[in-house]
């Protein structure tokens, strides 16, 4: 181990101290008063939700309101928790459907059209994420173009109306929404195989779906699992995807939720608590695949 | 290898280009929509620019869509500005200090990374409602809760770039004679020009693309962004104008990442071949 830096200590204050004061400033305090609101009380007469600062004061109240609404039997956010888990369950599943075929394209057989591909595919990413909505709004209008072609194609025998809160709508413009943040690390990782491990297997007699199967894919698990998480933790916080193309409480996810929680100043508190829960769950999820991971890697090298 | 590219599996490959079509087709229908003749954003009714130039209700001549422009682009701004140089210096400090806490400080400078961008813009919004009340809604909260996402995307990119940089080539200027101020200026910042770069780059399509933090943080119609523009009028009465606002939005952001891809690309040819030559 080397010295702790060859830079004096206050050169690097100067150079990384603002940094450090804006992380402690805004992402530091700005969680801490996440948790202030959500542990505070309701002040009884003027109904704003009143921040406890300091812990002495922590009230569990709200953190109780969101536990028992999350009851199974019964709960107000019972229905909406689960409605939120299935969409994302879905749309996570048609965007490995969809995702995977294209990272696995490039990052094995594109040849010479590789780096015209990849331009293509992070196009997406640069393309505004509310224009690439406001196109499908007007697609899926009742006289747009997609009731068009299923009209020609004798589909429909009426103009169908795709976004008065349809749940199948939803998950597809979610997969739509997300499947390009999927596709890239997922590629990266497919591009980081070691391809003698393909050759050796076709060497040995294996057909290219058996080395797909055997081989490729079984490698390829620890990209799928970091695109997953990529899209997944936006997902649960995703209220605007689910608002543009349906709208309908029949259709609400968690973020439409707590959005509605939030903007009503009454209810802030409640809101502020589903936040937090929000994150401590998710907190947890991650830790658990960060923990899963490390153990996968260490294994390998052993 | 050559076993492998035997035959190019065809059905895979007209797979990948159908995907590469519904990835962009719907957002240049959007576009073209933009010269429709009618106010439709849904069926074609004929070409013009009525959208853009002439009409009363056009690009040109609406407070609401010029200024939307406007305030995306400012904040955009300002972000880069703010966001790119606290990140490079946190950044540096991160790799280059081998102390106590430092991995606890790494952990805190990409946290808002694995937070969904909703509890973050809650998380700021309560901060500035209720604590830090001096920094009032609109274009001021909207920077910091900007800057406060984008932060750890300058990070992750600058400790890349740090990474592979062995610290022995700011040691050997020092040795040589370089202060450490020498060191950094002369040694380190050159070699990360190109990091700092694709920065700015990302930091920027990060601001223009946002919307939670951007919309929680806004206080009336002045601070509205082309995403905030988008979202609450897209299922309205809103005309073909408001494709021709989005349009222009998506352009200018083409326009100015392309631009940053080829600074990246040349400084990194030219950065490369440096740094391999220190090397031998």
């Amino acid at each position: 181990m080397r010295g702790r830096s060859f830079y004096p200590f206050r050169y690097l204050l100067a150079i990384g101290g603002p940094g450090l004061v804006w992380v402690g400033l805004f992402v530091v305090a700005s969680l801490y008063a996440l948790f202030a609101i959500a542990l505070g009380s309701l002040d009884p007469i003027l109904f704003q939700p009143q921040p406890a600062w300091n812990p002495l004061d922590w009230s569990f109240a709200n953190f109780e309101q969101v536990i028992s609404g999350l009851s199974p039997s019964g709960g107000q956010f019972w229905g909406v928790f689960t409605r939120t888990l299935l969409y994302i369950v879905l749309a996570a599943a048609g965007c490995v459907a969809i995702g995977y075929p294209v990272a696995y394209y490039v990052a094995i057989h594109a040849g010479r059209s590789k780096a015209l591909l990849l331009v293509l595919l992070v196009t997406p990413l640069l393309v505004s994420y509310m224009l690439r909505m406001l196109a499908w709004v007007g697609l899926l209008a009742p006289d747009g173009y997609v009731n068009e072609v299923l009209g020609w194609l004798n589909v429909v025998s009426e103009p169908s109306g795709w976004l008065d809160g349809r749940p199948s709508t939803v998950v597809i413009a979610l997969i739509y929404g997300w499947v390009p943040y999927f596709i890239l690390p997922l590629y990266a990782s497919l591009e980081r195989l070691d391809r003698r491990y393909l050759e050796a297997a076709s060497d040995l007699g294996a057909t290219r779906v058996r080395t797909f199967i055997h081989v490729t894919l079984p490698l390829s698990v620890p990209g799928i699992l970091a695109g997953l998480v990529l899209i997944a933790l936006p997902m649960f916080g995703d209220y605007y995807t689910n608002q543009l193309v349906s709208g309908a409480a029949t259709t609400s996810m968690a973020g439409n939720l707590i959005n509605t929680y939030v903007e009503g100043s009454q209810q802030r508190a409640v809101g502020a608590a589903l936040a937090a829960t929000l994150l401590i769950f998710l907190a947890a999820v991650l830790s658990f695949y960060l923990r899963a991971t490390a153990r996968a890697a260490r294994q390998v090298l052993r | 290898m050559s076993a492998l590219r035997r035959r190019r599996p065809r059905a895979l490959t007209a797979f990948v280009w159908l995907y590469i079509a519904w990835s962009l087709l719907p957002a240049l229908i959007a576009i073209g929509f933009s010269f429709n003749g009618g106010r439709s954003r849904s069926v074609w009714q004929g070409f013009s620019t009525q959208w853009w130039l002439d009409g009363a209700t056009s690009l040109l001549h609406s407070d609401v869509y010029l200024n939307a422009l406007e305030q995306s682009f400012k904040l955009a701004a300002i972000n880069v500005a703010i966001a790119v140089p606290l990140g490079v210096g946190l950044a540096i400090v991160l790799s280059r200090w081998f102390g106590r806490g430092s991995g606890t400080l790494g952990l805190l400078a990409t946290l808002p990374l694995v937070v969904p961008e909703l509890v973050l813009a809650i998380a700021v919004f309560l901060l500035l409602t209720e604590l830090l009340t001096f920094v009032h809604l609109g274009t001021m909260a909207q920077a910091v809760g900007q800057i406060t996402f984008c932060l750890p995307f300058v990070v992750v990119i600058m400790r890349g770039r740090l990474a592979s940089i062995p610290t022995d080539l700011e040691e050997a200027a020092m040795d040589l004679g370089a202060s450490p101020l020498q060191a950094l200026r002369l040694v380190l910042i050159p070699l990360l020009q190109p990091a700092i770069v694709a920065s700015v780059v990302i930091t920027f399509a990060v601001s223009i693309d946002d919307f939670v933090i951007t919309q929680y943080l806004a206080s009336d119609d002045s601070s509205q962004t082309v995403p905030m523009l988008i979202y609450n009028t897209a299922r309205g009465s809103a005309t073909p104008a408001l494709n021709a606002t989005a349009a222009v939005l998506v352009v200018v952001t083409g326009l100015i990442v392309g631009l940053g891809a080829l600074a990246y690309f040349l400084l990194r040819r030219r950065r490369g071949m440096g740094a391999a030559a220190v090397h031998g």
